[in-house]
């Protein structure tokens, strides 16, 4: 392989994108090494197995990762902002909406919600830490690894160009030569390692836990669906992980798994791909309900109307989940029976959803509603949202769904769920949990810009869809002829787009701004609510709970307030136990993206040596006996002094 | 929960959640492994140009395979019985000879795989040979890993005996060892006696 084959060459976007990445490496390495910091980001950040720096840089990944995501979708949007334009071929337009989808689905979402997860979960459970601080480590770092080896395809050997969904024929060897979908095969099945990891973390997590008297049944409701989404992903995940191995065989050694000769099937991909894909979706959007559910009660000072239905309706999303995927592909030669059953499961969906939005609505209703930021992303995601669920229910219909299978409808209609859905979500977690992560407030008034500025940008971008998509675009389309119509829809669209990235640049100026000029003086519990994490100081010490608190009801902490009881007294006080930090899992995840790196250009024998480093990586882990620390209890009262003042 | 009869893998916090991580990751391998069975029946009958199940299986030594590897169980269990009886030396050789019967198991299926390239079924002859060879590698894999895996944790155990860590880890191999004899059981069952008669 020649050097031009290695780097891409040839597009002045792409150009430019190299020579950015490179100084920007360049800088950050001589900014760090000028600042004398890497001993501490190595101690502090890279070996941590502290769930809430973890999941920090989860959030800051999935940050990172908004902004390539955002890119890529402002290109497409340039791109069809007029009939048959040329700012991107018909190549490069590809490219795009595959990095775009796989970004924004595995990179953002995900990381984002699971980053989230990990600095709320322990906390409002009352834990010291999640069951497995070292795996869950390891978990960011594969997530990490398989992101970066993803990113790193536009610029060194070519971007996966198959879509998102990658169906085969078309995402084989023989149709989509090159090394661009070999990354796909192997940044997602090492970013999905991490994934499952962290499923089976929280599960065990939150089921041994639970600080005492927290029965199932007292639990908050962003536990409860953290709890049902980390079974899904554990139900789903492996699904994945073997689609992805068959489709690394077939690419990297010539198997006929999803080829059309020698016996292989492409709708088994089609399947698989969709067996997960669709779990993935309410893996999203489960615990980003769970969100809402807390920040709707706290900012209504009303505990969430119809509790139990609540967790009923989440588990019976999460059971209906595995029984939709065929719904993804009605017009792909399945009998008329089959549709019909698929059409049924995936409608009857719609039931614990509707039951979820109207439960929101009567939390609000006769409470006393603070219109905070937080609170302000809540309340547009249940009109938006419901956009989104309503076509869904239309796509659901199989006979109806022929007309706008795979039509910009289906566009409009998948955005509108997952972005007030996850998006708006995390807005919300971001602005709400913010206190609790870092010791002060986000803007509220720049919160504000940011709020009306994407939501409405939202809506100019996406509502157009669908009215280009019921008058016949199809989905992908790199451009379009005048006479079509479309000019006039998808120009107002891509002036929508470019709205909704000035909110996302008013949130970085808000992250910005807060960090340099923001008030560290708000408290433990700045919104006056209701669960367990506001019971600890802002920012929560690393132990978390001096002592872990005794629970005696549904949102305990509120009652508790209200009794005067959250003191400390000083002879609970008891040295806590801490687990050590640790090298191996961020050298472990490094082996994996190495590893990885090599299998993506088919360089076996290098592989095969790098791979030796994974296996030193879990002989160091196994042989480790490392039993943590204590903290000894003069530390904590000092520590606990500082934001109580006396103890009792 | 520390009273005398609990066994010594569960004295502590961290090792009964160890343990109940272990079954929950063994739910997901139990997904894994469903999905490679399910794509092995659509794949099943692709034979395309390629050998079919029956011309190739070796009824006989799949046999002597599934033995040893039933044994291998056994013997495990017989290990897992010593450690709860504080025998270090018992689970050390009970371990050892489910090391070396899992080694004979591999042994076997190696040749099996040799003869199957030399009746012209290699993994990229048709759709069913892919399936049956990534089904069979996968559970081949788990095999190599495992014997690897417990071979470290007897260094560890005669390093430091029977402890609650060592314990523990050495009853989680275990179980890892009887899912991959379940597994098994699938396989022998569900590719080779289905092969042959159907």
């Amino acid at each position: 392989m020649s050097l031009d084959e290695f780097f891409v060459t040839g597009d002045p976007l792409i150009l430019a994108s190299q020579i950015a990445i490179g100084l920007t490496m360049i800088g950050l390495i001589a900014l760090i090494t000028y600042l004398k910091r890497w001993k501490w980001l190595w101690n502090e950040w890279f070996t941590t197995v502290d769930h809430k720096k973890i999941g920090i840089m989860y959030i800051l990944a999935g940050v990172l990762m908004f902004f390539r995501g955002g890119v890529d979708g402002l290109l497409m949007k340039a791109q069809t902002s007029r009939p048959e334009l040329d700012i991107l071929n018909a190549q490069h337009y590809d490219e795009i909406f595959t990095t775009h989808g796989v970004i924004m689905i595995l990179f953002m979402a995900m990381p984002m919600l699971i980053g989230i997860m990990n600095v709320v979960i322990p906390l409002q459970i009352g834990a010291r830490d999640v069951a497995f601080p070292k795996l869950n480590a390891f978990s960011f770092w594969t997530f990490f690894a398989g992101a970066m080896l993803f990113n790193l395809s536009f610029v060194i050997g070519g971007s996966p160009d198959a879509g998102w969904t990658s169906y085969f024929p078309l995402a084989g060897k023989e149709f989509t030569p090159g090394v661009g979908n070999n990354y796909y095969a192997v940044s997602l099945q090492i970013a999905g390692i991490g994934t499952l990891a962290t499923g089976i973390n929280f599960i065990v997590t939150i089921m041994k836990m639970r600080a005492p008297g927290l029965s199932w049944m007292k639990l908050p409701i962003f536990t409860w669906s953290t709890f049902i989404t980390s079974i899904i992903i554990v139900a789903a995940f492996p699904i994945l992980t073997i689609a992805l191995l068959f489709m690394t065989l077939d690419r990297l050694f010539g198997t006929h798994f999803f080829t059309v000769a020698a016996g292989g099937d492409p709708m088994l991909w089609l399947n698989l791909f969709w067996l997960w894909g669709h779990p993935e979706v309410y893996i999203v959007v489960l615990p980003a309900f769970g969100m809402f559910s807390e920040v709707i009660a706290t900012f209504s000072r009303k505990n969430l109307y119809g509790y139990k239905s609540m967790v009923f309706a989440v588990a019976g999303i999460a059971f209906l989940s595995m029984l939709v995927w065929v719904h993804h592909f009605y017009t792909m030669g399945n009998s008329a029976a089959v549709n019909s059953i698929f059409s049924l499961t995936t409608m009857m969906i719609a039931i614990p959803t509707g039951v979820k939005i109207f439960n929101w609505l009567f939390t609000m209703r006769k409470g006393r509603i603070e219109f905070s930021t937080a609170m302000l992303w809540s309340l547009a995601f249940i009109p938006c949202f419901t956009i989104g669920g309503v076509t869904g229910v239309m796509l659901a219909m199989a006979a109806a769904d022929y007309q706008y299978h795979n039509t910009m409808f289906l566009v409009a209609h998948f955005h509108y769920v997952l972005i007030p859905g996850v998006v708006f979500a995390v807005f919300a977690a971001l602005y709400y949990w913010w206190p609790k992560m870092f010791g002060f407030k986000l803007n509220e008034k720049i919160g504000k810009w940011h709020f009306w500025l994407f939501v409405i940008g939202f809506n100019m971008t996406f509502m157009p869809m669908f009215f280009v998509g019921l008058d016949g675009m199809s989905r992908r389309m790199y451009t379009y002829a005048e006479s079509t119509g479309w000019g006039a829809w998808l120009g107002f669209s891509a002036v929508g787009s470019l709205v909704m990235a000035a909110g996302f640049a008013a949130l970085c100026y808000n992250i910005y701004w807060s960090f340099r000029y923001a008030s560290r003086n708000v408290g433990s519990d700045p919104w006056n609510a209701r669960t367990l994490e506001w019971a600890t100081a802002s920012p929560a010490p690393h132990y978390n709970f001096a002592v872990v608190p005794q629970v005696e009801q549904l949102d305990d902490f509120w009652y508790k307030k209200k009794k005067g009881e959250t003191g400390l007294k000083k002879k609970d006080l008891k040295p806590v136990h801490m687990p050590s930090n640790s090298w191996t899992p961020i050298v472990l995840a490094a082996a994996f993206g190495v590893v990885g790196f090599f299998l993506v250009f088919e360089w076996f024998t290098l592989a095969i040596v790098a791979s030796i480093g994974i296996v030193i990586g879990l002989i160091a882990n196994s042989f480790d006996y490392d039993d943590g620390y204590h903290i000894p209890v003069e530390e904590l009262e000092k520590e606990e002094r500082e934001w109580r003042g006396d103890l009792q | 929960m520390t009273s005398h009869t609990t066994p010594l893998e569960y004295q502590s916090k961290q090792t009964q959640m160890n343990i109940l991580g272990f079954w929950i990751f063994l739910g997901a391998e139990i997904v894994l492994f469903s999905t490679l069975f399910a794509s092995y029946f659509v794949l099943e009958h692709n034979t395309a140009s390629g050998p079919a199940g029956q011309d190739i299986f070796i009824l006989k030594d799949v046999l002597i395979q599934t033995f040893i590897l039933l044994t291998s169980s056994f013997t495990s269990g017989l290990a897992i019985h010593s450690m709860r009886n504080q025998d270090k030396r018992g689970l050390l050789i009970w371990m050892i000879v489910t090391l070396l019967l899992g080694a004979g198991f591999l042994y076997m299926e190696i040749n099996e795989f040799i003869h199957y390239v030399h009746e012209g079924a290699t993994i990229q002859t048709s759709g069913f040979t892919a399936a049956l060879f990534t089904l069979l590698g996968t559970h081949g894999a788990h095999v190599t890993f495992g014997i690897i895996w417990i071979s470290l944790l007897l260094v560890q155990l005669v390093r430091r005996g029977i402890t609650v860590q060592t314990s523990s880890k050495l009853f989680i191999a275990s179980l890892y060892w009887h899912f991959l004899d379940v597994v098994w059981i699938f396989i022998f069952t569900f590719v080779y006696l289905k092969g042959m008669v159907m």
